[in-house]
């Protein structure tokens, strides 16, 4: 793992200076504060997104991609200052103290009314997350057998308006605050099943819930309303034109890829649910 | 009799010089309290949109279009606050009663009884709700209790009831304590036992008394029901919280307040109603 993320360091510390000079001036007088890029995470930031909660070190594929996105315009990586918001911050009215957050933002059309989305940085497969007594029990990966289970979901992801269209459960579903709170009711049995981003789920599954396992995904290529994740900018900042840019530009050169073959389970061996 | 009739009929000359003075002082606090209303509306509704950040908070907080695609689901969700309200609130208050009556027990026999009332009132005051809600909500159903029985809804409403019969115990217990002791010798002169002094003479009036105090608990109750949403029933304050995010605004939390105050408004009307009825009889 050092290894791993020495040469991601060393990477995205090389490229910085061999971009410093040509993307430097795109934007330069749009943060917040002078020659310092201002990125916004969650309190705390998950794993695997940022691990160990710590998004100055880099690792993490968020803060990966963070570092990426900076070096790109032309910051050098301690030019980088991370702040802590929650969903409810970054959305409120008003002066903000980021430039962008960052905190695996889906991106829909309603939310874009009232604030930006950069484009996304990553597309997410939608992953139920269940445990070994409930597919002991009977469940498989059909939806006509995910109907009858009792679901959670975490309220304020965009997890919900997917389970009510493609699952349609027989049972209203359970919310929560949290991630943290929707495995402990899964623990106490009082939810069968629970839909997050598959990074998340494999998590969850791996280290967090005793007996987690996935029961299946749903493809992060289906042609309606797939959940990509944007970096989120207050209304109108013009930041936005220069972050594209470069996510474009990460996207293109296959770093973008690079960075999740690092810090993203290949979610292979997950049955598909059509 | 007759000055009441001469002056419906509006003839001035019947107002003595102190009645005249008296309406003047009148006319002007009147006129006074109408004045100063007017300017601070005024103020609000001038003020308030000039600041720079006005528009922005009207998109993100009162915006008409999510208020109306929001609202129906909102009433929809309000009715399990309703539900859960309904089956506290009797249990709620046969429980405090009960521990109301442990805490007055004289009998030294008994003692036990007194000190569970003493303790259970000290540590369920003691917590802060939401605390006990997580603690039972999570905790109870992870010893491993099978289906209907670990429900978020059985353990939640628990909890509500646990902290809110404490809240009541006390209050019922003031009002026990608001009986004058001399009833109680009274009673026992007239030859009643224990038992039937405390439920023919000293409850009545004890619950009487303290009826608008336990009103009061029962709005903040209502308020309350909203932290089960922390353990996943989905009500009002959850449903709305749903609604922020997916449209990224607050305007569902606008119109969840709404109609909480729809509820509570009328109901503290009517508790300081009776509390105004009780000071009457009382003086």
């Amino acid at each position: 793992m050092k290894t791993v993320v020495t040469s991601a360091l060393l990477l995205a510390a090389t490229s910085s200076m061999a971009l410093a000079a040509g993307h430097g001036s795109c934007a330069t007088g749009l943060t917040l504060e002078e020659n310092v890029l201002t990125i916004a995470t969650g309190n705390p930031a998950y794993y695997p997104w940022v691990l160990n909660d710590a998004p100055e070190s880099g690792e993490g594929y968020e803060a990966a991609v963070a570092y990426a996105i900076a070096a790109e315009l032309g910051f050098e990586a301690d030019a980088v200052k991370w702040v802590r918001t929650s969903f409810d911050e970054a959305i409120q009215p008003g002066a903000k103290d980021f430039d962008f957050n960052m905190q695996q933002y889906s991106i829909t059309p309603e939310r874009e009314q009232m604030v930006d989305f950069s484009l996304p940085y990553y597309t997410s497969a939608m992953a139920v997350l269940t445990t070994q007594g409930v597919v002991d029990a009977g469940a498989t990966a059909t939806l006509d057998s995910l109907k009858g289970l009792v679901w959670g979901a975490d309220a304020s992801t965009t997890a919900l308006p997917m389970l009510t269209e493609i699952v349609a459960p027989e049972k209203d579903p359970l919310l929560y605050g949290d991630n943290t709170d929707v495995t402990a009711a899964m623990q106490a049995n009082q939810i069968d099943a629970a839909l997050f981003d598959l990074p998340t789920a494999l998590y969850l599954s791996a280290v967090v819930v005793e007996g987690g396992v996935l029961l299946g995904q749903f493809p992060a290529d289906r042609s309606e309303n797939p959940d990509q994740f944007g970096l989120l900018f207050e209304e109108g900042n013009p930041l936005r034109d220069c972050v594209n840019t470069a996510i474009t530009a990460l996207t293109d050169s296959g770093k973008l890829a690079e960075i999740e073959a690092i810090w993203l389970q290949k979610a292979t061996g997950v049955p598909v649910i059509e | 009799m007759t000055d009441q009739t001469r002056s419906q009929s509006g003839s001035a000359p019947a107002l003595t010089r102190r009645q005249a003075y008296e309406q003047r002082l009148r006319r002007r606090s009147i006129t006074i309290a109408a004045g100063s209303t007017l300017a601070v509306v005024l103020a609000v509704v001038l003020l308030v949109p000039l600041s720079r950040g006005w528009d922005a908070v009207k998109r993100s907080f009162f915006n008409g279009e999510v208020f109306a695609k929001t609202f129906p689901g909102l009433l929809d969700a309000f009715l399990m606050n309703v539900a859960i309200f309904l089956w506290c609130a009797p249990i709620i208050a046969v429980l405090g009663l009960l521990i109301a009556l442990f805490r007055d027990v004289r009998s030294p026999a008994l003692y036990p009884l007194r000190l569970f009332g003493a303790i259970y009132t000290d540590v369920f005051r003691g917590l802060p709700v939401i605390l006990v809600i997580y603690l039972i909500g999570f905790g109870v159903p992870g010893l491993g209790l099978p289906r209907p029985w670990n429900s978020p809804y059985i353990w939640g409403s628990l909890a509500l009831i646990l902290v809110y019969a404490a809240y009541v115990a006390e209050v019922i217990r003031s009002g026990i304590d608001s009986i004058h002791h001399s009833q109680r010798a009274a009673a026992a002169s007239l030859g009643l036992s224990d038992g039937d002094t405390m439920r023919y003479v000293v409850l009545p009036q004890a619950i009487r008394n303290v009826a608008p105090a336990n009103m009061n608990l029962f709005i903040a109750l209502q308020k309350d029901v909203a932290l089960l949403s922390f353990i996943g029933p989905v009500e009002v304050f959850r449903q709305a919280g749903v609604y922020k995010s997916l449209l990224a605004n607050f305007t569902p939390y606008v119109g969840a307040a709404v109609i909480f105050l729809a509820l509570t408004i009328p109901a503290t009307r009517y508790a300081d109603y009776l509390m105004h009825k009780q000071r009457r009889r009382q003086s």
